[in-house]
């Protein structure tokens, strides 16, 4: 079984979002990049289908020469190989184009996606990539099992989840439940040094046409400073939220 | 040309989400100068959407799609968009709506915007704004496909009465089968769902334990609202993953967040930011969430919190 986990390269989960260049590019100065956690969530399903089940796995990403090092951190972690396509990730169209032309010279049976990055939160490449490909697809995915070629998988639904089957080959999108926090694999000194021996391999970007250009970026209106209210006043608590902000 | 919505159904009645995604459908309409259609599936009252100032109603009646399918819904709504030209299709930010909208986007070879927050401040090219990097900024996003999808974010447009009377007709469709087979579906009942609901009370490791939560729990009941939880709270296995709101959990735009003994991490305010007005309680003045909530109260958790839900209870009793 070939599974391909697609990571994005997104900026650390406690970073201090600025802007640069008139607001139209994200300041990377002093930004820790990391895996998306998302990602991460299904690259750690993928390592148990290696473990369990002698999946071959890679890892891919599409950027510059900058989004190395997370790759070979995803080496550090247990994947066999990782790919780099080489381009600007422009936007999630020109990015799925990328990896379902790739997808259509080596085939995979699974195919993970985040369900979304946490920079751009466009949720797009792993539907998209399907719709390229003509396959099955499950976003939200907290549940995957495989078992000859057929998967049983789940997706977490507005108040619930939802359970699927579905034949291989297939894209998910994956979030925590999918594996939970405490799974996620901290590469040790050994996968350390193992990632370095292992394949990263550069590939040419394909012409590639994206349909959204972001013209300018915004931070949010700063907000004025907190009503406090006395904890033996909770009348005036509810007064404020019925009459002032007319929430209740 | 036209502009076209999917308003979304559960079980054969519309969603609050469908009638605030026609409402966005209207406005962006007459920006336009087109008429709005709305295309809904299985859906028993499709009248309603006459307050919300649908020119047009398309009416798919299907037993096969009775049980949602992103694949086979996807080509319900390109189909139904390329009958009737559409050039621009809004869709909701529910789970089923994130599901459907890339695919779609594919049968058209459409622009896709997702989290989109207001009206476009310009239609040629259409520009949107849209939330991102889990809502710390906004975009400005042009899209540049012949045919675009905007994807709404929840509770961000509101819902804006504009009575019609929309013609409504049925069409039949010829779909191909999606390769994802639903085996079950298992809905929390007698609880309100996260996504759906106007308030979310949220706890955090302040509250010591998960055999406090009937604190959580009361107060929700009071209010009609959904129950959250922080990511401590959920690492540690006092509350279901379900229930954990923030970056990595689930989104909230409700229009009232009351979070009650939650220290206010950057990762969970990004998550819940989208919601209207928020309020904290925390024994800790120094906790990050008083720098970003509406209404604050210092005091401990185990008094103020039954305390507040008495008096609301007394409060609702004099309103209703």
């Amino acid at each position: 079984m070939k599974v391909l986990v697609c990571i994005s390269n997104v900026p650390d989960t406690t970073s201090k979002i600025n802007f640069v260049e008139g607001d139209t590019r994200f300041d990377t100065n002093g930004v820790q990049f990391i895996i998306n956690p998302n990602d991460e969530f299904g690259l750690t399903r993928a390592i148990w289908l290696q473990q369990q089940q002698q999946a071959e796995v890679t890892v891919l990403t599409v950027g510059d020469a900058s989004c190395e090092p997370i790759l070979r951190k995803c080496l550090a972690i247990g994947a066999q190989k990782a790919l780099r396509i080489d381009t600007t990730a422009t936007d999630g169209f020109a990015v799925a184009q990328e990896i379902a032309a790739h997808c259509k010279e080596t085939s995979y049976d699974l195919i993970i996606t985040g369900r979304e990055s946490i920079d751009y939160n466009g949720g797009m490449v792993g539907g998209i990539l399907t719709g390229l490909l003509g396959v099955g697809f499950v976003t939200n995915c907290i549940s995957l099992e495989i078992e000859n070629g057929t998967a049983t998988l789940a997706r977490e639904i507005d108040g619930g989840k939802e359970n699927l089957t579905a034949q291989l080959p297939l894209v998910i999108g994956a979030q925590k439940g999918l594996v939970e926090e405490d799974d996620l694999i901290i590469p040790n000194m050994r996968g350390i040094m193992q990632a370095r021996q292992k394949p990263l391999n550069v590939l040419a970007a394909q012409k590639n046409t994206p349909k959204s250009q972001v013209s300018k970026f915004e931070k949010p209106q700063p907000k004025g400073p907190v009503k406090l209210v006395a904890e033996d006043q909770l009348d005036e608590l509810i007064n404020l939220l019925h009459n002032e902000a007319k929430v209740i | 040309m036209s502009v076209l919505i999917f308003a979304e159904a559960e079980k054969g009645t519309l969603k609050k989400v469908g009638f605030e995604v026609a409402s966005y459908g209207r406005a962006l309409a007459d920006l336009r100068c087109e008429p709005l259609i709305a295309v809904t599936i299985n859906t028993n009252n499709v009248d309603a959407l006459a307050q919300y100032g649908v020119d047009q109603i398309v009416q798919i009646q299907d037993d096969s799609l009775d049980i949602f399918s992103a694949q086979r819904y996807a080509q319900v709504i390109a189909q139904v968009a390329q009958q009737k030209a559409a050039k621009l299709v809004v869709l909701s930010s529910t789970a089923d709506g994130r599901y459907m909208a890339p695919l779609v986007s594919v049968i058209l070879d459409a622009g896709y915007a997702s989290n989109v927050v207001a009206l476009p401040s310009a239609t040629a090219p259409l520009e949107v704004k849209r939330s991102c990097f889990t809502n710390k900024a906004f975009s400005h996003t042009t899209l540049s496909g012949e045919t675009n999808i905007i994807g709404l974010a929840n509770n961000s447009f509101g819902l804006h009465e504009k009575p019609s009377q929309p013609v409504i007709e049925t069409l039949e469709l010829t779909l191909d089968p999606d390769p994802v087979q639903s085996t079950s579906v298992e809905k929390v009942t007698g609880k309100v769902a996260i996504a759906d609901a106007d308030i979310v009370v949220s706890g955090g490791r302040g509250l010591k334990g998960p055999e406090n939560w009937h604190l959580i729990e009361d107060l929700a009941e009071t209010l009609g609202a959904a129950t959250a939880c922080s990511k401590p709270v959920s690492d540690m296995g006092w509350r279901p993953h379900s229930e954990h709101v923030g970056q990595t959990g689930k989104p909230v735009a409700s229009n009232l967040y009351i979070a009650i003994g939650v220290s206010g991490a950057i990762q969970h305010l990004a998550g819940i930011n989208a919601s209207k007005v928020k309020v904290v309680i925390n024994n800790d003045p120094e906790a990050p969430f008083f720098k970003a909530a509406d209404y604050g109260v210092v005091g401990d958790a185990f008094k103020v919190v039954p305390e507040l839900t008495e008096k609301l209870k007394a409060f609702k009793s004099q309103t209703h």
